[in-house]
């Protein structure tokens, strides 16, 4: 597949005698929203972690940009294009909601070691952060600490941070996790938008998120993805019923 | 925004107050204040140091000595060896002598501190946590033991410089223009450091202390800015040990000792973790304490250690943040 923005194979990783990754392939395409869904203890925050550079995988490969980027760190993987979000937020919490922006786009410019430099007089670097608040909704919020932003909103935040850097991929962690019925819809609306400027990973226990959104899903069972295909394919799937969907 | 203001005011006042200084002694006929105000300024460029590590990087450095007593045993040596007119070393066919010279002393403390804290930095700062604070600590006494055992300079006994060193031809004795030397540069510093911490690196550096997970995942490697930030620190406190050594004409291997390093946290600590003025608060009081108290019982320790604890306790942003307020960004 040519037109494979992310590509997965053979990725293994093992905790003791615990195979959390099994032989795991996937790939994501450009324009699309691929869903790894699964049920608690399947490996999906495993795989993330693997995917964005937190864990090293004890073999198989990440390719991202059709280059190998298996023994990239976190950073830079981020560099080239890889945005993730947080299962639980993770933000610079005695910071703006601005500044958590300003942060990812400085980085974006490479401008993290001018020593002089003032960082509240960078005019044109705030307005970008402040562009990508707005897109959110957060726009209102610009000023509040972190640590002081709903739960909900600091969702958001993430989003606009992870917007910042203009990833040429996107992989969201659980993005409904704790959203509520309304924040969720609205989200689901955004990140529907969102696939037309790059390509979303998303791990998502929210099944109406997901089956609202999702162009493919691979359903994860102990490690390994039992299969992968349409909404449809996997609503039908019976070996899917009855790892995951059996209790609905 | 309030709160902003009064930590303005307050370090003005400082400024001011430090500007004064000399006058106030000469008017009460106490010249050994401008001694005793010229340790305040040096120590409290020493915290200045280890508060960029410390305050806005969140690195517990329990190894400031090493770099304070580098800057020390540079003064110190370079000195020796130019008023006992001795060769240092022969490098190359060319030969390398002493200097009194500050203007020369200065930059090779920087130097040399600089590159001792790449190692020293390289390797600590692949820990956390109380294991960075127990690898700093280790680095540094290993130094001390080096210096100990070094009997070229002095050994245990120390190293005596007789004169001291000589600043563009001014009177380096005189108290008065000594203490506008270190008085110059520690503001010089504080400037370097407002700045530094209101920057693109700076932003970076004190979110690594937040949230390095965060920091990573916007694309910026928090390990090269801390490392970064730690060598800045050092070179800092090693300034601090240049001057230290020449206010005392008299350099020992207690500079790199432990307690030195735990004299200057408690400054940080004291006068505020991550205040500008924190480190000039703490060693102020500091030296009050040591003199005052220290003249009227030799345990006056356990009254600074009574107030070390009150502030940990309760006044976690130290005296700059009991009077100031907590720190607000924007």
């Amino acid at each position: 597949m040519t037109d494979s923005i992310l590509k997965i194979t053979g990725l293994q990783k093992s905790f003791g005698m615990l195979k959390a990754t099994d032989d795991l392939s996937l790939d994501l395409r450009a324009g699309e929203i691929h869903a790894v869904i699964g049920p608690n203890g399947a490996g999906k925050s495993t795989l993330i972690k693997q995917i964005c550079g937190e864990l090293a995988p004890d073999s198989g490969s990440v390719e991202f940009l059709g280059k190998e980027i298996t023994a990239l760190d976190v950073a830079a993987r981020a560099r080239l294009g890889l945005g993730r979000t947080f299962q639980v937020s993770s933000l610079a919490m005695e910071y703006s909601a601005l500044r958590n922006v300003m942060l990812a786009v400085q980085s974006v410019q490479g401008s993290s070691f001018k020593f002089f430099k003032s960082l509240a007089a960078d005019q044109p670097l705030r307005d970008t952060a402040m562009h990508c608040l707005t897109e959110v909704g957060l726009e209102r919020r610009a000023d509040i600490c972190a640590a002081q932003l709903s739960h909900g909103e600091r969702r958001q935040l993430e989003i606009a941070v992870v917007l910042a850097l203009q990833p040429k991929a996107f992989l969201l962690d659980e993005p409904m996790a704790g959203m509520g019925a309304q924040g969720s819809q609205r989200l689901t609306g955004f990140l529907d938008q969102l696939r037309q400027r790059a390509p979303i990973l998303m791990v998502e226990h929210d099944m109406d998120a997901v089956f609202s959104l999702a162009d493919r899903i691979s359903v994860l069972v102990y490690g390994k993805i039992i299969m992968t295909g349409t909404v449809d394919q996997v609503r039908s799937d019976a070996r899917v019923r009855e790892a995951y969907l059996g209790e609905e | 925004m309030g709160n902003l203001t009064i930590e303005y005011k307050l370090n003005v006042s400082l400024v001011l107050l430090l500007l004064a200084i000399p006058a106030i002694a000469l008017m009460l006929d106490e010249p050994f204040y401008i001694t005793l105000a010229t340790k305040v300024v040096i120590l409290a460029l020493a915290g200045v140091g280890l508060n960029l590590a410390l305050g806005l990087g969140g690195l517990i450095s329990f190894g400031h000595a090493a770099f304070f007593g580098i800057g020390g045993y540079i003064a110190g040596i370079l000195a020796s060896h130019s008023l006992n007119a001795e060769l240092m070393f022969t490098l190359a066919g060319t030969e390398f002598d002493g200097t009194t010279n500050m203007l020369v002393i200065w930059p090779l403390a920087l130097l040399v501190s600089a590159l001792v804290a790449v190692f020293i930095g390289y390797f600590s700062l692949r820990t956390k946590g109380v294991y960075f604070i127990m690898i700093t600590l280790a680095f540094a006494q290993m130094i001390y033991y080096f210096a100990i055992a070094w009997p070229a300079y002095g050994g245990e006994d120390g190293l005596s410089i007789y004169v001291r060193n000589q600043f563009m031809g001014l009177n380096t004795l005189d108290p008065i223009i000594f203490y506008g030397i270190c008085f110059a540069l520690l503001m010089s510093v504080l400037l370097l450091v407002s700045k530094l911490k209101n920057s693109h690196f700076g932003s970076a550096l004190q979110a690594a202390r937040q949230n390095e997970q965060r920091l990573a995942a916007v694309g910026i490697r928090p390990f090269g800015i801390k490392l970064t930030a730690f060598v800045i620190s050092a070179m800092i406190t090693a300034l601090a040990g240049a001057l230290f050594a020449d206010l005392n004409r008299f350099v020992s291997p207690d500079m790199f000792s432990w307690h030195t390093s735990g004299e200057i946290m408690i400054f940080v600590i004291l006068g505020g973790v991550g205040r500008l003025f924190g480190p000039v608060v703490g060693a102020g009081l500091f030296i009050l304490f040591e003199y005052y108290l220290g003249g009227l019982t030799e345990h006056w320790a356990l009254f600074l250690g009574l107030v070390l604890l009150a502030v940990v306790l309760f006044a976690r942003g130290g005296l700059v943040g009991l009077i100031a307020g907590e720190v607000k960004h924007d």
